[in-house]
């Protein structure tokens, strides 16, 4: 893509609200703010992705972080209900460290970033302007890289979705532990028969505390 | 040249998010700003990924929506089930495991 004049209006403007709304994330007291500030830096970032010519990851991107994070985040401040617990201080010791720290950081990455030099035609790789066009759009040319480079890292990816699914239900299922319910094995003195005995009488109680 | 214009905007969300992640106390607030740190690794892949005429990019930001999408399920589900044992949010009062 030319770096045309829409072009550099539209990622000044895109550029200014994404930090100007991550600004606002972190100065919001109220988190459902924050959550709603974060959802302006995804959709202006989308922005830049479509700049970018990646037109797949700026819908991959709303849909997954407008449509389902941010969601999942509203719906657990919703789940905790804010309102009950204390508020959070407005100064702790920890800010007057973590400002300046990262201000330090973001000099250092912007200084980093602007001396980047001018990317020269050697090292650029398989997938010129021309290429991409050939195949049917960037989407398609995504599809070619992820579907033969990346394929096994791909599936690892389905992997790890099915355990991070797997993990969020069993760590938010509700654990009932009924008082009367013994666990043979804290008893230290007794016999493995006893301890039997107990487990087949405890067995019951736990069934029906994990439904 | 462009290039640096994507650069200093990844940057720049990236050192929003760490800053977030050590001012704010709120457990979710700071999961939220891990998320804005992954958005400044998003922008900085895809912008070497189009200048470089590699795909190699944005792929990687495919499995980095796929990562976030994991640890924001895996992160909430760890403060649902404290809130239970213990309802606080405030990171500095979860000190139950510093002996």
């Amino acid at each position: 893509m030319a770096d045309n004049l829409e072009t550099t209006v539209a990622f000044w403007y895109l550029a200014i609200a994404a930090v100007g709304a991550g600004v606002l994330m972190l100065a919001s007291r109220n988190p459902v703010h924050a959550a709603i500030s974060l959802v302006i830096v995804i959709f202006h970032v989308a922005g830049l992705f479509v700049i970018l010519g990646a037109g797949f990851l700026a819908v991959a991107q709303i849909a997954i972080y407008a449509g389902a994070i941010v969601v999942l985040f509203l719906f657990t401040l919703m789940m905790l209900d804010m309102r009950r617990l204390p508020e959070e201080r407005v100064t702790h010791r920890q800010i007057w460290l973590g400002i300046p720290l990262g201000i330090l950081l973001a000099i250092e990455a912007v200084v980093v970033s602007v001396g980047t030099p001018e990317i020269s035609e050697s090292i650029k790789g398989a997938f010129p302007p021309a290429t991409v066009s050939e195949l049917g759009g960037s989407t398609q040319a995504l599809a070619v890289a992820l579907f033969n480079e990346f394929t096994l890292p791909f599936l690892g990816a389905s992997v790890l979705l099915t355990a991070a699914t797997i993990g969020a239900i069993v760590l938010a299922r509700r654990i009932e532990v009924h008082e009367q319910a013994d666990y043979p094995q804290a008893r230290p003195g007794s016999s493995d028969e006893a301890a039997a005995d107990q487990s087949s009488a405890a067995a019951p109680v736990l069934e029906e505390s994990a439904r | 040249m462009m290039l640096n214009g994507f650069l200093v905007v990844g940057a720049l969300l990236f050192a929003l998010g760490a800053t977030g992640v050590l001012i704010r106390r709120n457990a979710i607030v700071m999961l939220m700003c891990i998320e804005l740190m992954l958005q400044g690794a998003n922008v900085t892949l895809a912008a070497f990924s189009r200048y470089l005429d590699d795909q190699a990019g944005f792929v990687l930001v495919v499995f980095s929506l796929t990562v976030a999408a994991a640890e924001v399920a895996i992160g909430l589900a760890i403060l649902v089930a404290l809130s239970r044992v213990n309802p606080v949010v405030n990171v500095d009062q979860l000190d139950s495991l510093s002996g």
